[in-house]
């Protein structure tokens, strides 16, 4: 169940593929958000290469798992992933957020690219995963929702009544993972609003909870087994993780959750990455 | 017209029916036949009549509490997963407190979730305003996908639910606490889209919604003894609205009178009087609530105290026959 070293450093390679590719796409769009997906890039990568079923192949069938990103605004990262796993024409990556194309600001439902859900308006995602979950249930599928969630938007009401009913109704086969950077918008969440422990809020919620190192591989790839193996409760996955990981000039720097590099930052956050800039 | 065109109303004097039981009634009915009818509740089920699904179809009821938002959200997945959703509160919660969850998680991905809303109105009674959710047609009418419909009486409300079921995508289902009139005959057919015409009529039109549907027509029949013939339309589907018959109430009436339980400002008159201003202007006037909240009281005593019963609709209608050329 462990990754092999070479597994683990082929994660890591595509980690680092799509943190360059969220620098390439925000910077190319002028504007957007770097910092959130440059920290969730590697839970987010052992998500969707080791346990996430979804791929070309099981793309339209309606039993494969479901995954909703509801903090929306990171979704440089996850349009990333998908074209990596081939669902999103890697040629599309540099259209995001522009006039006509599908890679919206914020995720838009779109079943042919494998966006499950439309998201950016913080609060709602897991309140919908829920959803999803109990239907999968009834259905009988053997399936898994997975839903991300941010410290920042732990602040919405919305998130604890979704984590009130979702313990309520039991749903073993949803996992939601916090990305826990302790960054908002107007600063460092200890500053602007204190949300402490997450793992125990959850867990009082009644979910099984686990903190882990959102940077560690390994911590990731076993929390997420460890969630599937519960069937009866909803998992919570707070990793710890750095706004802006990887560019040494944009971690824990709140002033990089939504703004774009300008040309010579871009040149030098790839380098950082291992590879020099196109121009 | 020709009189055939005319709506078959009820005949004798059945008993009153309050819509929300006639939609609790449809529910268990759509439980029956379909399986992939979900409902779901926020603690309010009693009120609302969704617990005889809940007790007939357990496992496809859910009560999430006193969280509306909440219920939305997981309305909205289970439709993502294929589900038909049916979502259940007071309109003041339903539609107030969870109004951005019905806007980004239902109608952006346009998915088949039903808010079939009680204790709209006035009507409500004794609760008062905290309960008297009189903006809710402005919420819904104005959001892109949404379709809205409020309908008459039971009979109408049995057909419209049928119909949000039958038709994908979000609609907005508007039902009442207090028991009403039943004004429609077994035999009426409810068309997405379409108005009905019950009264006809050449001096003016009336076109109403809900409860004010009832009070429109004793208000014709009142009209009519001063020799004023009024045409009146019962117009349940808000949005998509049937433009053709309001435009052929204004060419052949020449006034138009909208009644709703409701605010004027975003309401029934609202989408009347644009698409009288876009295609036929005539004399319009709408009986509703104008910049006011409610207050406790009986059914009864509300309605005619903010002029919505029928002799408020006379008294409007005769105002508005002076303003007519
Ligand atoms: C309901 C809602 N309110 C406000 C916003 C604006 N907003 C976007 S991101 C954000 C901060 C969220 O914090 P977090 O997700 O922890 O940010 P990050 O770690 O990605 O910087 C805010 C307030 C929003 N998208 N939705």
């Amino acid at each position: 169940m462990a990754l092999s070293s070479e597994r683990r450093s082929e994660l890591q390679g595509i980690a680092t593929q799509v943190r360059r590719d969220i620098l390439t796409m925000v910077h190319a769009a002028g504007c957007g958000h770097p910092g959130g997906p440059l920290g969730m890039a590697d839970f987010m990568t052992v998500l969707f290469c080791e346990h996430l079923r979804l791929d070309p192949t099981c793309l339209h069938a309606p039993d494969r798992d479901r995954f909703i990103l509801s903090n929306g605004h990171t979704c440089a990262g996850y349009y990333s992933l998908l074209a990596i796993k081939g669902i999103i024409p890697r040629e599309e990556l540099v259209r995001f957020r522009k006039f006509g194309s599908p890679l919206q600001g914020h995720p838009h439902r779109n079943p042919d690219l494998g966006i499950d859900f439309s998201t950016g308006s913080l609060g709602n995602g897991v309140s919908v995963a829920t959803g999803m979950a109990i239907a999968a249930r009834a259905n009988g599928w053997d399936s898994q929702i997975y839903c991300t969630s941010s410290d920042g938007e732990s602040e919405e009401g919305q998130i604890w009544e979704a984590a009130t009913s979702a313990a309520h109704y039991g749903v073993g086969n949803l996992t939601v993972l916090v990305d826990f950077n302790d960054v908002q918008i107007d600063g460092h969440m200890h500053d602007v609003m204190n949300v402490r422990d997450l793992a125990q809020k959850y867990e009082a919620f009644g979910w099984h909870a686990v903190r882990i190192d959102g940077h560690d591989l390994d911590a990731v790839d076993d929390a997420l087994h460890e969630a599937k193996a519960e069937r009866y409760r909803p998992s919570a996955i707070i990793c710890r993780t750095v706004i802006g990981k990887g560019v040494s000039f944009m971690e824990d720097q709140p002033g990089w959750h939504g703004v774009a590099p300008n040309d010579e930052q871009y040149a030098q956050a790839m380098a950082e990455l291992g590879e020099t800039a196109a121009s | 017209m020709t009189p055939s065109a005319l709506a078959p109303l009820a005949t004798g004097q059945p008993n009153p029916v309050a819509t929300r039981n006639a939609y609790g009634d449809a529910l268990v009915e759509l439980g029956g036949e379909r399986d992939d009818i979900f409902v779901l509740d926020a603690d309010l089920s009693g009120s609302t009549k969704t617990k005889a699904f809940g007790q007939a179809y357990p496992d496809r009821f859910l009560n999430l509490g006193v969280a509306e938002a909440n219920m939305i959200g997981t309305a909205a997945g289970l439709a993502a997963q294929g589900k038909t959703v049916f979502a259940s509160s007071f309109a003041m919660f339903a539609a107030g407190k969870a109004w951005e969850q019905i806007r980004q998680s239902v109608c952006v991905p346009e998915l088949s979730v039903k808010v079939c809303a009680t204790h709209a109105g006035l009507t409500v009674g004794e609760d008062g305003k905290s309960h008297q959710m009189l903006e809710d047609i402005t919420l819904m009418r104005v959001l892109p996908k949404m379709r809205v419909l409020v309908p008459a009486d039971a009979v109408e409300a049995r057909l419209a639910i049928r119909a949000a079921a039958a038709t994908p995508g979000p609609f907005y289902v508007r039902l009442s606490r207090a028991a009403t009139p039943v004004v429609l005959s077994e035999d009426y057919e409810f068309v997405l889209g379409r108005g009905a015409l019950l009264r006809e009529g050449k001096d003016l039109a009336i076109i109403a919604c809900g409860v004010e549907v009832a009070q429109a027509l004793a208000a014709a029949t009142r009209l009519a003894a001063d020799g004023i013939e009024a045409r009146v339309i019962n117009m349940a589907s808000i949005d998509p609205i049937d433009a053709e018959m309001i435009l052929d109430a204004a060419a052949e009436c020449g006034a138009i009178l909208t009644a709703e339980e409701h605010q004027i400002r975003g309401g029934l008159g609202d989408a009347v009087a644009q698409v009288l201003a876009r295609n036929l202007p005539c004399p319009l006037e709408m009986v509703g609530l104008d910049d006011s909240f409610g207050q406790s009281g009986t059914a009864e005593e509300l309605l005619a105290f903010y002029g919505l019963d029928a002799t408020g609709i006379a008294a409007r209608a005769r105002d508005l026959l002076q303003r007519k050329a």
